[in-house]
């Protein structure tokens, strides 16, 4: 029985430039809690953007103009995104949705302590915390990412790449949120730190129950970890399907070349040769 | 907070280096000019002094052994840290440090306020306009630097004329009314708040548009930074993005512009002080050099170098509070 937690109605967003830029087109899709959705598509093809579009995050020129995007929360009141004020908005993100951010080297303040920008997250969102309960939550959430607790007080510059992504993901997780968009998480770290870090998501989200909008142009790692994959091109959606079924039957000839385009250990053509 | 000792120590060994070449510089530097310091004084005052005094003064300039550079170099350590400057001659043969004395406070509270207080507006109205690039505010920034082009000692002459000659709200120069002694009252204080107003003002004027530039093009960097979409996805308010992750992180160039205008405090005002008839270091070394007093000058240019270095160790100490990358020293 299919549960929703985010239902995306004919979505699209336009970068009002000359000659106006149409980075997402019509998209509709529905994401069911617990699931993990795969985004995949060649580099421009309007994933970011749309992920960015579903929290608001975009700013001038890009223009949403048209389409919903409804959150189905657990409690059983659905949210309406585009209906939030700027302050209902500001207390959604993060709470709801958070996301993990592609260049792991550049997401996180340079000057500050990565303790104090997990501190910022309650600070802000859950302000009856004090300040113990606070710095106990922070420990918590580095243990929980095998940063470990001493590393509070580290700055980001004193860590290394996969460290960083973790203290990223162990900031999304801070708010218990229903769904962690990850755009490209893994793609600036090596294969070995790569597959830690997506050991540990995955290991995450049967603890926690979250869903996973998982976005990447590395299409063999979504066929591996998600449970539906969509492929974007120029903006539109123009295959969503099971993973499986996406890898046994590709309808879209673009698929089909996607991923005939990864080569195989063996030095055949193609991860699918028919 | 760890303490980076190796990083302190390296520092301070590089700025007692720097203090020690700037006084020997400050040494060597009378002895390269031509004549000396009795033989100008001698020129000034032709025929009025007689040849008693004149011995007296090379005796007093030290002028009367036959000392090598050597004997004079340590000399004259031995008395810069004893705090004898020697004698200023336009000053009627008074101690240079006293001279000094009497005129840093004055440079250094108007201009020292002034250069505060144009960094602190002029980083904030950066910041904000920085922030809401592309609205209304951006038209500031051309005025501003439309002021900081002016030459300051038009701007200094036209704010004279209108403020003063014309409209009468600020006396035109000076430091505090004729025939009225420093004292803690509350009327010499008004007094001195009255004549420093305008020569502080002209300086903010004049400084400001740098500090807007420079807050404002530094903010449209850090503002494409990844660390602030993730900020705004993280739900902080805005105020918090702009302030503690933007502006924090903007302002540290703007850091080390300031240190270097703290330096600038003690001797890049002389043009103010010559407008305002300021009794500042900046007249002072104006009317030393008129008069060729080169104990004075070299007095004053011994406050200006160390001026100079104390912000930069203020500076330092700054940019590694707030900047953590800044206090690793290679290993």
């Amino acid at each position: 029985m299919p549960d929703p937690l985010l239902s995306v109605h004919d979505f699209s967003i336009v970068y009002d430039v000359d000659p106006p830029v149409e980075a997402v087109k019509n998209v509709t899709l529905e994401l069911q809690r617990g699931e993990i959705l795969g985004l995949a598509g060649e580099s421009g093809c309007g994933k970011t953007t749309l992920a960015y579009g579903l929290q608001r995050l975009l700013r001038a020129p890009a223009v949403i103009t048209s389409g919903s995007v409804t959150f189905h929360d657990a409690s059983g009141v659905d949210i309406d995104v585009n209906a939030l004020d700027i302050e209902e908005m500001r207390r959604f993100r993060w709470d709801k949705i958070s996301m993990v951010f592609q260049g792991a080297m550049n997401a996180l303040n340079p000057v500050t302590t990565i303790g104090a920008q997990l501190d910022d997250v309650f600070q802000v969102h859950r302000p009856d915390l004090n300040r113990r309960e606070r710095r106990a939550a922070c420990e918590e959430l580095l243990e929980l990412v095998a940063v470990g607790r001493e590393r509070i007080r580290s700055y980001p510059h004193e860590l290394s790449g996969g460290m960083r992504q973790r203290v990223m993901i162990a900031m999304a997780l801070a708010l218990r949120p229903q769904l962690m968009v990850m755009d490209e998480p893994t793609t600036a770290l090596d294969v070995l730190v790569q597959r830690e870090i997506l050991r540990q998501i995955s290991q995450l989200r049967h603890e926690f129950g979250f869903s996973v909008i998982f976005i990447t142009h590395d299409l063999p790692l979504l066929l591996e970890i998600s449970d539906r994959i969509a492929v974007m091109r120029n903006g539109e959606i123009i295959e969503l399907a099971p993973a499986r079924e996406l890898w046994e039957q590709p309808q879209h000839e673009y698929t089909k070349t996607l991923l005939a385009s990864f080569p195989r250990l063996t030095g055949e053509r193609g991860v699918l040769v028919r | 907070m760890k303490i980076p000792v190796r990083f302190i120590a390296s520092r301070s060994a590089f700025y007692l280096f720097t203090a020690f070449a700037a006084i020997t510089i400050n040494f060597f530097l009378p002895r390269m000019m031509a004549g000396d310091p009795v033989t100008a004084y001698m020129q000034r005052n032709a025929g009025q002094i007689t040849p008693e005094a004149e011995r007296s003064l090379r005796i007093l300039f030290g002028l009367d052994q036959d000392s090598s550079v050597w004997e004079q170099y340590s000399d004259y350590w031995q008395l810069l840290f004893s705090g004898d400057l020697g004698r200023s001659f336009s000053n009627g043969l008074a101690p240079v440090g006293d001279v000094i004395s009497s005129a840093l406070p004055w440079t250094l509270g108007l201009v020292g306020i002034a250069t505060i207080v144009s960094f602190v507006l002029g980083t904030a109205t950066g910041a904000l306009i920085g922030w809401r690039r592309g609205s209304k505010a951006d038209v500031i920034v051309p005025i501003s630097t439309f002021f900081s082009t002016v030459p300051y000692f038009w701007l200094g002459l036209i704010a004279i004329a209108v403020f003063s000659s014309t409209l009468g709200w600020f006396p035109a120069s000076h430091a505090y009314d004729k025939g009225s002694s420093p004292e803690f009252t509350a009327d010499f204080i008004g007094q001195v708040i009255a004549h420093g107003a305008l020569p502080a003002i002209t300086i903010v004027i004049a400084s400001l548009g740098g500090w807007i530039l420079g807050m404002r093009n530094m903010m449209l960097t850090v503002l494409d930074e990844d660390y602030i979409t993730v900020a705004q996805a993280k739900g902080m308010p805005n105020r918090r993005v702009l302030w503690n992750y933007a502006a924090r992180n903007a302002m540290l160039p703007q850091l080390s512009s300031f240190a270097l205008s703290i330096g600038f405090i003690v001797g890049g005002t002389i043009v103010m002080e010559m407008v305002f008839s300021y009794p500042g270091i900046g007249k002072l070394l104006l009317d030393a050099t008129t008069a060729k007093d080169y104990p004075l000058m070299q007095g004053v240019f011994l406050i200006i170098t160390m001026a100079v270095l104390c912000a930069n160790i203020l500076a330092d100490v700054a940019y590694a509070i707030l900047d953590p990358r800044t206090r690793q020293t290679e290993a």
